[in-house]
């Protein structure tokens, strides 16, 4: 039971990988489903930094006392893979703009209604 | 320098992508795309040789040996998919200059280069690396400059299909990287053979059965295995043609790759078959793919929309291959994996060559071409005779491997379906040669036959077809080789 509230980063972690999923599929606002992928993406990173955190430990800097520290390889993987996320979001605004620009909308159903029209 | 082919592999693209941004627009910038493609596939096929004779290369990343550093490993099966994916990538862009000149704008053309060689860095590291989260750095890198090649098609529908694609791709990646992030937090490494040692002991708990999961639907999303498919057929029809020829011969190839990867190599044998009947649901999956997408292909009136269509269907026989199992079952996959980029490059050339020269590839448009574009309309009645399966060309001996799988395995039903499976294909290529050579054009003004240098890769490809389908010896030998080594579990 105390498992379930000590570790209660892991259940951020689900509530917003579930919240930006759920985003993405259910709204129809082409920027709204990009900010659901975001934040599906930086509940992926929490995950990742959680599982190098260690109770009592410090940074890990070769220092005299130091015995316990925190694991900061996943550190540098979600570094990489925030970089991967902004430029995923980047290229995703730039096509919203473009479609705004092509169809005049930037709502799923009436784009894919003027394709079908024409 | 021999033995910093693997990294040389990844990097000379990678490297080639700036550099072409400073050559330019235009011819400059395609011949050295061309060049160092060019140059990949000759690394691509040196590697082959070297491990075909002198087996596994393990390259350290900085001189930092393996588990501490990056490992990049390249085995039969990755050598093999390099060759593939080095190859369609050159003989694409053979016949890039021309086939883009009509559907591209002039200032734009030298960025469509810098994309390509990324995309094609991004593949190849996918199959050369033996780090898990590098797997993921190189899908990102390949999927987003994908997207981009994708936007630059010619109507405004390629916008949207490419925004698509990035919502689809990105929900893939992120999902391998969930997985990627379970099998670390399980066992503290991300080097691949490392992985493969430590998770049998690991292997009652849920979290890498969830890690395991999570891998397979982020990559199935990638493959385009059904259902998770929705994304192909907008993709591939609206890209720019010579974009689809590229990706239609490589980028799945990729993902199936992964798939074998992780499910032969990092996961456990047993693992994967005791907790969900995964072969069979492989099976399942591969079947309702072959007949719904083939169906789905004979009601369409863009044809390149048909062939996209047909490619979900070509990835349901590699993955029933997977799901037959065993050597056999796994040497099909291969086997189809390289004859089914040889088919759907021709087709999809020869359809590049038709929009060069009349701008579109509906059915309607395409009556009567057989006799003005002689030499184009029958690269595309080769490909269709390749991917039908017809006896001398190379998709004969993909389904002969597949079907004498299920045999052997005393699968019977499944051998009906497989041969079922393509009299649907002989439907949807039908049309298409029915319109091309038996129809008569709406016009009759003359159409110019698709630039020399399109025609030159169309043949080249029309060639390996044929010359696949009567010496197997090198897809044959090298895929049971790659094979036993799998399944056998030899490092």
């Amino acid at each position: 039971m105390t498992q379930l509230f000590t570790h209660y980063n892991y259940w951020i972690v689900v509530v917003l990988m579930m919240a930006g999923f759920f985003i993405v599929i259910a709204q129809g606002n082409l920027v709204k489903k990009l900010i659901g992928l975001n934040i599906f993406q930086t509940s992926v990173f929490i995950l990742y930094i959680s599982s190098g955190k260690i109770t009592g430990g410090t940074a890990p800097i070769l220092q005299e006392g130091i015995t316990v520290y925190s694991n900061p390889l996943p550190h540098v993987l979600i570094l990489t893979a925030i970089v991967v996320g902004i430029a995923t979001t980047a290229l995703g605004l730039a096509l919203v703009i473009r479609i705004k620009k092509a169809y005049g909308t930037i709502e799923e159903s009436e784009i894919q209604q003027r394709d079908h029209t024409c | 320098m021999l033995s910093h082919l693997p990294i040389l592999q990844v990097i000379l693209p990678l490297l080639g992508a700036p550099a072409c941004l400073i050559l330019g627009r235009g011819k400059l910038a395609w011949l050295f795309a061309l060049l160092v493609s060019t140059l990949s596939f000759c690394i691509a096929a040196t590697l082959l040789y070297t491990v075909y004779h002198h087996g596994v290369i393990s390259y350290a990343l900085g001189g930092w040996q393996a588990p501490w550093g990056i490992e990049y490993r390249i085995d039969l099966l990755n050598a093999w998919l390099l060759v593939i994916v080095s190859g369609s990538s050159t003989i694409s862009l053979l016949a890039a200059q021309s086939s883009i000149s009509s559907e591209i704008a002039l200032d734009k053309q030298g960025l469509f280069y810098v994309a390509w060689l990324l995309c094609l860095a991004g593949l190849l590291g996918i199959l050369a690396t033996g780090d898990a989260f590098n797997v993921f750095v190189f899908l990102e890198i390949s999927s987003l400059s994908t997207y981009t090649l994708i936007s630059l098609g010619p109507n405004r529908q390629s916008l949207w299909a490419a925004f698509r694609y990035l919502i689809m791709g990105t929900i893939g990646a992120t999902f391998i990287l969930i997985g990627i992030g379970f099998m670390y937090i399980m066992t503290g490494t991300l080097n691949m053979a490392d992985l493969a040692e430590r998770l049998p002991s690991a292997s009652e708990s849920p979290t890498v059965f969830a890690a395991y999961a999570f891998i397979l639907v982020g990559i199935s999303l990638k493959l385009a295995l059904f259902p998770l498919h929705l994304w192909l057929p907008n993709a591939y029809s609206q890209a720019p043609s010579i974009v689809t020829t590229f990706l239609a011969a490589s980028a799945t190839k990729v993902a199936l790759y992964l798939l074998i990867r992780f499910t032969y190599t990092i996961f456990p044998s047993e693992f994967s078959q005791f907790i969900i009947p995964l072969a069979d649901i492989f099976v399942a999956l591969g079947i309702v793919a072959v007949f719904s997408a083939s169906i789905a292909a004979i009601y369409q009136e863009e044809i390149k929309r048909a062939i996209a269509y047909s490619s979900i269907a070509q990835i349901g026989y590699m993955v029933i291959g997977l799901g037959i199992g065993g050597v056999l079952g796994l040497q099909a996959t291969l086997i189809h994996v390289f004859n089914h980029a040889l088919m759907k490059a021709t087709l999809f050339m020869a359809l590049a060559g038709i929009a060069v020269r009349i701008g579109a590839t509906t059915l309607t448009s395409m009556q009567g071409l057989g006799r003005k574009m002689p030499w184009t309309s029958f690269g595309f009645v080769a490909g269709g005779l390749s991917l039908i399966g017809v006896p001398l060309t190379a998709g004969f001996i993909s389904k002969w491997y597949l079907v004498s799988a299920a045999a052997l395995a005393g699968r019977w039903p499944l051998v009906f379906l497989i041969l079922l499976g393509s009299l649907l294909a002989i439907i949807y290529i039908w049309r298409v040669v029915e319109a091309l050579y038996f129809k008569s054009a709406a016009d009759n003004s003359p159409v110019k036959e698709a630039p020399l240098t399109m025609l030159i890769a169309l043949w080249l490809l029309i060639l390996g077809n044929v010359y696949f389908g009567i010496d197997t010896r090198l897809p044959v030998s090298i895929s049971y080789e790659a094979a036993a080594a799998l399944v056998e579990g030899r490092p």
